[in-house]
């Protein structure tokens, strides 16, 4: 979880990083270039502006004559319509182009995130998928389409007002830009401090959220507790902290701005005392003089801007790290490229080359560990023939989950092999697997949606009365139909509408509708009122017929109807047979067994 | 009516930062004076000092300027009015850190002030407040909405002072400069603060839009990553990665759209912003060559309008937002105006031994259907009570009412002899210990999760209770043992795990009423039996409530209650219950099939 703090702020700006962000902007060169030239367009108008004041005082004003007003008017309003399409072009542009950039990288991550083994989710917190996925790619995209142009756009006007000064009049123009260096240095600075302090009110902020959702979901639990004062005075103490670090950061930004314009007003004064100076000495015109004055007033903020966004690419280059280290992570499970070549990916089956799966599961000298330390498996030999049930008893951390993983390929052996049909598993596709196998999990998982969605999931083609069927084959179908909307019932995200025992009784259904040959099932633990128990129990009979099937088993009904059990630990299978073998045996089998 | 009650919330929160307020405001008013003088500095010194001809300052500025110092005198030493400049913008800096600092403390603290208040209301209100409100709903507005409050009140209220008094101190002096060349730089300044007010609120709905998009995109995503194993299970990912597909560039486009419409807005205005500027221009270099307008002056009046007519554009946003941080603190005022829990009675704080009677309880979520009907039974100090019933018959609330969490409808019970509605929440609900059917934990360590009820409690007492409820091995093996922070920052405990911490720190209240409200369900039937032994021995004298569908539990229980559909339809012994032919025994009977059919196949 140490995923889930801030970073610090990098010090140096890793150019590989941004470049291959920067490539997916590039991936829109049209976008790029349309904004990039409508504000570069903007740029020049803005320049402009000073030079139509400058034109108006030294040809009209000073000459005293109002000759080719209109001529000069209408130039003005064509260059105010030039500027105002360019940034209409611009912000819509560059809006366009953000929104490209978080769609490709979000597009690539999820792709990527349905190819990760299980390896990498079991140790990733969802939450910390959701956050690099949404608001790191959001934080990325903003900030590199937009920065992209900002800086193209500060870049131009600096360097145009400083060209446009220096042919004016070069020795003005060094005085009046000597503070340049300074502001520069000094907004940095500032900007740095800035979004430090804006990072630890985020982080504050995100507790406060963290705190309500405690508040409000604990609501009872506080009740019964009586920890209402406790948890105010908790509260509070985040609370104080959020004004203290949000009053810290206003005080910052309050302290900046005021700098900023007085450096940027004693380039004014330095040219108002200089340019007057020279006015009075007849060396220059009025109108240049104005002219220095708008510059060194305008000036600052484009210079302000660069900085801004120089210290925002260094605190955000660690989100950059997060989302191209997620692309990045290499796959634990992968179909050869010959295997791919002929059954195809996950994404492009080629379902015309795949054999037919019988269900014939064999384990050979199966040895695994998640950490080189600890071996969970070893030298594990087992052979299930077509349409066999095994249980699997054991204590907790034996090694049962380890084996369901083995067999639905989420974990690959790290030594042996397992053969389906007599094949090893590796030579075919993971998918080709997948398809041919139904699973259903100790808290099952339902997908927001419609109850007949959710059965349908296993396989998108079904029709109404397939879905019925299967349905009714697991018993499912009465509670169903007393469901308000009864199949077209919302089940709620994550199935949150329905009780643990309804969610099982249609994750069944859902196996019933895939009709694998090979069903793992890991059965839940807890106790659900006896009605629905029984209403499992015979979903289970149902779904076991004519399938090889793989259960982690709690209850003694599931494991007496098994054709065979293991009684699985360290690290292999330390008893085997049927029921009543076992418990002649009076070994290990007997022991759980007489603790029922 | 709404209105007046957002007022006098707003009046509430700001009680003690008013004097911040008015210090913002007035170094706004000063600031907003001064960015007005500084361009005069450089005009004065450009027709003046330099230019030679008559200074244009408004009225009372020209008298000080000339008493000041004499055109001589300041064109050999430009550099006062150089100096003058930087010291003016020096003292407008000032008040403008003066108004940042001073609405920093308002924002803030208003922020402060409404989550606090908020967090006590939320606890104050009935359980049944928190049953009917949806979470999500309460922390968006919690969070959001309290935001949008403190941003407007950070960032914009000022901003109408601001824009007003620009306005109002630009015309001043624009007017006594010349009246008629004020009007026509003012011209277009009405229809950009309307075009700007119409545009954002306008605007609002697709703002909703792109963010709806993006929930849906979120949700999406995260429905494929906490479901991986189905995805993958069935095989999926094609289909998911064209329904994730379809979300990410239904957002792209929306927002795209909202993108471009932004575009246009600023686009928009941003020539008509220029075009004042450019016919400000105009008119002033007509009115320079034919009249007695002065250079300074042409110079003057196109600051002045460019100066002006952001914050008029703005002005036209703040109005469409204001209304927003009205609706976002009329929603907090819905919040603080539910009533909060009250003592019907008389609220006594009588010392609890256990004996507890129903007489008549009726209770119901509301008024016509009813979830529990005229249930009557007594139990003594010390008696462990047994409940069985299937999922909603009543059993959850009929404990809950024990705690006054709800009130009954009708009947009464009474605890030794004082009815519950007598006696002071607190105190009844200490001396009750719930551990509830899904429990939950405070994301915090294991000990303080245990230690919450009594915060006093040394580290071998919080053992001892863990031992007790069978998780102190299971937090002994976890790397930081007690120390491991659990819940949403932290490890997520198995639902059986969860279960046996929340019965830990209920023990640790030491109540002499427990109640177990089928809070082993997800514990396996081994250590629920370890349990079930161990708070044998440490209850001692605990009148014990326990909820539960399995026989063997039930069974070691004094008295057995039976529920269905909201009645009391069976009580007694496990042997007198057994002996009836009910419910109970049916249930029995169904549970030790498998365990007798077994029994025979082991040939016993």
């Amino acid at each position: 979880m140490s995923n889930l703090h801030e970073q610090e702020f990098s010090e140096k700006i890793d150019m590989s990083l941004w470049k291959r962000l920067i490539s997916y902007a590039w991936r829109s060169k049209g976008l790029v270039m349309f904004s990039v030239f409508s504000l570069i367009c903007v740029a020049l108008v803005d320049i402009a502006y000073p030079l139509f004041n400058k034109y108006a005082i030294d040809h009209f004003i000073t000459l005293g004559t109002t000759d080719g007003l209109g001529w000069f008017f209408a130039a003005y309003v064509l260059a105010v319509a030039f500027q105002s399409i360019g940034v209409m072009c611009f912000v819509s542009g560059a809006g366009k182009l953000e929104m490209q950039i978080s769609y490709d990288i979000r597009q690539d991550v999820f792709l990527k995130l349905q190819t990760l083994s299980f390896s990498f989710y079991d140790k990733t917190a969802v939450g910390y998928l959701m956050s690099r996925m949404i608001s790191d790619v959001a934080r990325l995209s903003e900030m590199i389409a937009w920065s992209l142009v900002d800086v193209l756009w500060a870049l131009s006007f600096v360097i145009g007002c400083m060209a446009a000064m220096l042919s004016l009049n070069w020795q003005l123009a060094l005085i009046a830009l000597c503070v340049i260096p300074v502001l520069a240095v000094l907004c940095l600075y500032f900007q740095k401090k800035i979004l430090k302090c804006q990072r630890e009110v985020r982080k504050t902020n995100s507790r406060i959220t963290g705190a309500f959702n405690e508040g409000i979901m604990g609501a009872m639990t506080t009740k019964t507790l009586v920890r209402e004062q406790a948890n105010l005075e908790d509260f509070q103490e985040i609370t104080t902290t959020m004004r203290k670090v949000s009053i810290r950061s206003a005080v910052f930004s309050a302290v900046f701005m005021p700098i900023v314009m007085l450096l940027s007003s004693v380039g004014t004064a330095l040219a108002l005392y200089r340019g007057g100076q020279e006015v009075l000495l007849g060396l220059i015109g009025f109108g240049t003089l104005s002219a220095f004055l708008s510059y060194t007033t305008q000036l600052f903020d484009p210079i302000q801007q660069l900085a801004r966004i120089f210290a925002e690419f260094q605190s955000a280059q660690a989100a950059a790290e997060r989302v191209l280290s997620l692309l990045d992570t290499p796959l634990e499970i992968t179909d050869t490229p010959e295997v791919e070549e002929v059954f195809g990916d996950s994404f492009h089956p080629k379902q015309e080359n795949w054999p037919k799966l019988h269900g014939d599961v064999t384990f050979e000298n199966v040895g695994f560990h998640y950490i080189p330390q600890e071996q969970i498996l070893s030298n594990f030999n087992l052979h299930v023939p077509a349409g066999k049930s095994i249980a699997l008893v054991g204590e907790t951390g034996a090694g049962k989950s380890t084996i369901i993983n083995l067999i639905c390929r989420f974990y690959e052996p790290t030594s042996g092999r397992i053969l389906i049909d007599g094949v090893d598993y590796r030579e075919r596709s993971q998918l080709w697997l997948q398809r041919n196998l139904g699973y259903v999990l100790q808290a099952p998982h339902l997908f927001s949606g419609t109850i007949r969605d959710n059965i349908r999931y296993a396989r998108k083609d079904a029709s109404d009365a397939e879905v019925r069927r299967a349905a009714q084959m697991v018993h499912a179908e009465q509670f169903i139909l007393e469901q308000e909307h009864g199949y077209d019932t919302e089940v709620g995200e994550g199935g949150i509408r329905l009780s643990t025992g309804q969610k099982q009784l249609i994750s069944f259904a859902r196996v019933i509708l895939a009709d694998p040959r090979i069903f793992v099932l890991d059965e839940a633990t807890s106790s659900i009122d006896t009605q629905t128990e029984q209403l499992i129990q015979q979903a289970i009979t149902t779904v076991l017929q004519r399938r090889t099937s793989f259960i982690v088993a709690h209850r003694l009904s599931t494991i007496r109807n098994a054709d065979l059990i293991l009684v699985i630990g360290d690290g292999g299978i330390v008893e085997q047979g049927t029921h009543e073998q076992l418990l002649e045996k009076k070994g290990a089998y007997y022991q759980l067994y007489s603790q029922q | 009516m709404k209105h007046q009650s957002s007022w006098r919330l707003a009046g509430e929160l700001l009680k003690g930062l008013r004097r911040y307020l008015f210090l913002g405001a007035f170094s706004v008013l000063c600031g907003t004076v001064l960015s007005y003088l500084i361009p005069l500095v450089s005009s004065f010194t450009i027709d003046y000092v330099i230019g030679g001809q008559a200074p244009s300052l408004p009225f009372f500025l020209e008298s000080l300027a000339q008493s000041f110092a004499d055109r001589e005198m300041l064109a050999g030493n430009l550099a006062i009015c150089a100096v003058v400049l930087v010291a003016l913008t020096l003292l407008n800096g000032l008040f403008a850190f003066l108004r940042n600092r001073s609405i920093a403390q308002v924002s803030e603290g208003v922020a402060k002030t409404l989550r606090d208040k908020l967090y006590a209301h939320l606890q104050e209100v009935p359980y049944d407040y928190h049953k009917h409100a949806s979470t999500g709903d309460l922390v968006q507005r919690c969070t959001s909405d309290v935001d949008m409050v403190r941003r407007f009140i950070g960032m914009q209220l000022l901003e109408i002072v601001r824009a007003l008094t620009m306005v109002s101190v630009a015309a001043v002096f624009m007017f006594s400069i010349h009246p008629q060349m004020a009007l026509i730089s003012m011209s277009t300044f009405p229809f950009l603060c309307i075009i700007s007010f119409v545009y954002y609120k306008k605007v609002r709905k697709y703002f909703a839009y792109s963010d709806e998009a993006e929930g849906e995109l979120s949700t999406t995503l995260q429905e494929n990553l906490t479901g991986v194993r189905v995805v993958r299970a069935f095989g999926q990912q094609k289909n998911e990665m064209a329904q994730f597909t379809e979300k990410n560039r239904a957002y792209k486009n929306i927002t795209a759209k909202l993108n471009t419409m932004l575009g246009v807005y600023w686009g928009g205005t941003d020539g008509l912003i220029y075009l004042q500027i450019g016919i400000s221009t105009l008119a002033g270099v007509y009115f320079a060559v034919t009249g007695n307008f002065s250079l300074g002056n042409v110079l003057v009046f196109t600051t002045y309008t460019d100066m002006l007519a952001w914050p008029v554009r703005q002005l036209g946003r703040i109005l469409s937002d204001l209304g927003k941080a009205g609706v976002s603190l009329g929603r907090l005022g819905e919040i603080l105006s539910a009533e909060p829990e009250k003592e019907p009675g008389q609220a006594l704080t009588p010392e609890i031994s256990g004996n507890i009677e129903f007489e008549h309880v009726c209770f119901g979520y509301d008024r016509y259907d009813d979830v529990l009907k005229d249930i009557s039974f007594s139990v003594k100090a010390g008696q462990t009570i047994a409940i069985l019933g299937s999922t909603g018959s009543g059993k959850t609330s009929l404990v809950q009412l024990m705690q006054r969490l709800y009130p009954c409808t009708s009947g009464k019970i009474l605890i030794d002899g004082v009815n519950v509605n007598d006696i002071e929440h607190k105190h009844l609900r200490k001396n009750i210990g719930i551990v509830l059917q899904e429990p939950f934990l405070y994301s915090r360590t294991i000990l303080e999760n245990i230690r919450m009820a009594a915060p006093n409690a040394s580290n071998d007492e919080v053992y001892e209770v863990a031992k007790a409820a069978a998780i102190h091995d299971v937090v002994q093996r976890f790397d930081l043992g007690y120390d491991t922070v659990v819940g949403e920052r932290g490890v997520t405990l198995s639902g059986g795990q969860q279960q046996r911490v929340a019965i830990a720190r209920t023990l640790m209240q030491n109540a002499p009423i427990l109640i177990f409200d089928d809070s082993m369900s997800a514990v396996d039937t081994e250590t629920d039996a370890a349990i079930r032994s161990a708070l044998a021995s440490i209850r001692g004298t605990c009148t014990t409530f326990i909820i539960s569908h399995r026989i063997t539990t039930l069974r070691e229980s004094d008295h057995i209650l039976v529920l269905e559909n909201g009645r009391l339809v069976q009580q007694g012994t496990h042997e007198q219950l057994m002996a009836e032919d009910g419910m109970y025994r049916r249930i029995a009977e169904i549970q030790s099939m498998h365990k007798q059919s077994s029994q025979k196949g082991k040939g016993i």
